[in-house]
């Protein structure tokens, strides 16, 4: 217990960084995934193209070699500190599960809602954010908030690259007073207090929207 | 020779190294999923069987384990669990830590896979005289795991690209050992790095494609 009194600070510290560069992934991915989510689903077959290879390349790659391409190659042409490297990985990581949830949300909103916005003289793009989106993004919420959930989680990987988040102090605190034990497991709980009520809240969401359909 | 700059890094030996590491990720990602789909499908038939108390006990836990960082869980094996005796070298500590928090990914799968098999199938079991394991063993899990084939390839993506984060225990898979190689000349970060994610791409992308063509087969 004293351990987490002296290193209060620290964690909390640790805890608001975390907290910081998962809330800006999401905002920053939640925007580049709706818009790939809607190239992928346009006629234009060049679009899909482009939203198709986006999803596959960064879904396929390692989040901790997109944060070391962001920390050693990028940070060279445009300064940046391991929190910014490692938040940008983790914006693009994350758009594309997004992505690929909002895409799921999108096709499976009815056919007719379309063609009823369009007919009623609304445009494409009109149609898309009035319409056929704020169904989509209902359908999908239970995802999305898993999406968000394994996003608090990634963050960890800041850490690598000096992020001041949460694990990063956690192995600051752990290497200062030998306590490994004690230390990990209040990063846990630390973590938890995030993760575990967004998860249970979105599996009763999920149930809710089962019995609702 | 300086026009030929981005092959110089791919000497002969720093391409055998790098397969080397590329062994050992595969050997961590292997091992692992066959772990884990052991545990996971036994803690997932303990959460749908509704044991009082204990399946309780056991959901818990589980969504403790599957809310925590993978990265925590390596570093809490290797350097936390030394204090309470148990000491493992840093291949089994990593393939300790990725079972244990993908058992708890699969446990959710399966769970998923046996609560969308009809009731009836259970039922029409029972009323052929089959006893409740052999109603699972024979009847229930063989329709599950076939929906469930998909996700748990789409796990096994995530295991060949988590296990980079055993670097942080010094394991020496792929990408650390390709710190190594482009520690040697900076000049060599930029091809080191393209090359590394060209084969967890492709190595990720051949699984997908495989989940894929069996999510198209079971339709």
């Amino acid at each position: 217990m004293s351990l987490l009194q002296n290193n209060f600070p620290t964690f909390l510290q640790g805890f608001g960084y975390t907290l910081l560069s998962s809330i800006i992934a999401l905002i920053i991915s939640m925007i580049l995934g709706t818009f790939f989510a809607i190239l992928q689903i346009l006629p234009q077959k060049w679009a899909q193209k482009i939203g198709n290879v986006y999803v596959q390349v960064f879904r396929n790659i390692p989040l901790l070699i997109i944060t070391f391409f962001f920390f050693l190659v990028v940070a060279k042409v445009i300064p940046m500190n391991g929190f910014a490297a490692g938040t940008i990985a983790l914006s693009l990581y994350t758009s594309a599960f997004i992505a690929e949830t909002v895409r799921a949300g999108i096709l499976s909103v009815d056919n007719g809602q379309m063609e009823g916005a369009r007919a009623n003289g609304l445009s494409f793009g009109q149609s898309m954010r009035y319409i056929i989106l704020p169904q989509a993004f209902k359908i999908a919420l239970p995802s999305l908030g898993n999406q968000f959930i394994n996003l608090v989680k990634n963050s960890s990987i800041l850490a690598f690259v000096g992020g001041l988040d949460l694990m990063y102090q956690g192995n600051m605190v752990a290497a200062t007073t030998f306590d490994t034990f004690t230390t990990y497991i209040v990063v846990a709980i630390f973590y938890l207090v995030i993760t575990l009520p967004l998860s249970y809240y979105m599996q009763n969401l999920e149930r809710r929207l089962k019995h609702a359909a | 020779m300086v026009t030929l700059g981005i092959f110089d890094a791919f000497t002969p030996q720093n391409v055998q190294y790098l397969l080397g590491g590329l062994g050992v990720t595969v050997g961590v990602s292997v091992i692992s999923v066959i772990l884990s789909f052991i545990a996971g499908s036994i803690i997932g038939i303990v959460q749908f069987e509704r044991i009082p108390y204990f399946s309780t006990f056991v959901g818990t836990i589980n969504n403790i384990i599957r809310n925590l960082p993978l990265l925590l869980i390596i570093f809490f094996v290797y350097f936390a669990l030394p204090k309470l005796g148990i000491h493992l070298p840093i291949f089994w500590a990593t393939v300790v830590a990725m079972s244990t928090f993908e058992s708890s990914m699969l446990a959710e799968i399966v769970r998923g896979g046996l609560e969308s098999i009809d009731k009836g199938q259970f039922e029409g079991a029972r009323a052929n005289g089959l006893t409740n394991i052999q109603t699972m063993v024979y009847i229930v899990l063989p329709q599950a795991y076939k929906k469930m084939i998909p996700p748990i390839i789409s796990q096994l993506i995530s295991l060949v690209k988590d296990t980079s984060l055993a670097m942080g225990i010094v394991l020496s898979e792929m990408t650390y050992r390709g710190q190594i190689v482009y520690a040697q000349n900076s000049t060599y970060i930029i091809p080191v790095l393209i090359a590394i994610t060209l084969v967890y791409f492709l190595l990720n992308y051949g699984l997908s494609l495989i989940a894929k063509w069996f999510d198209r087969r079971l339709a």
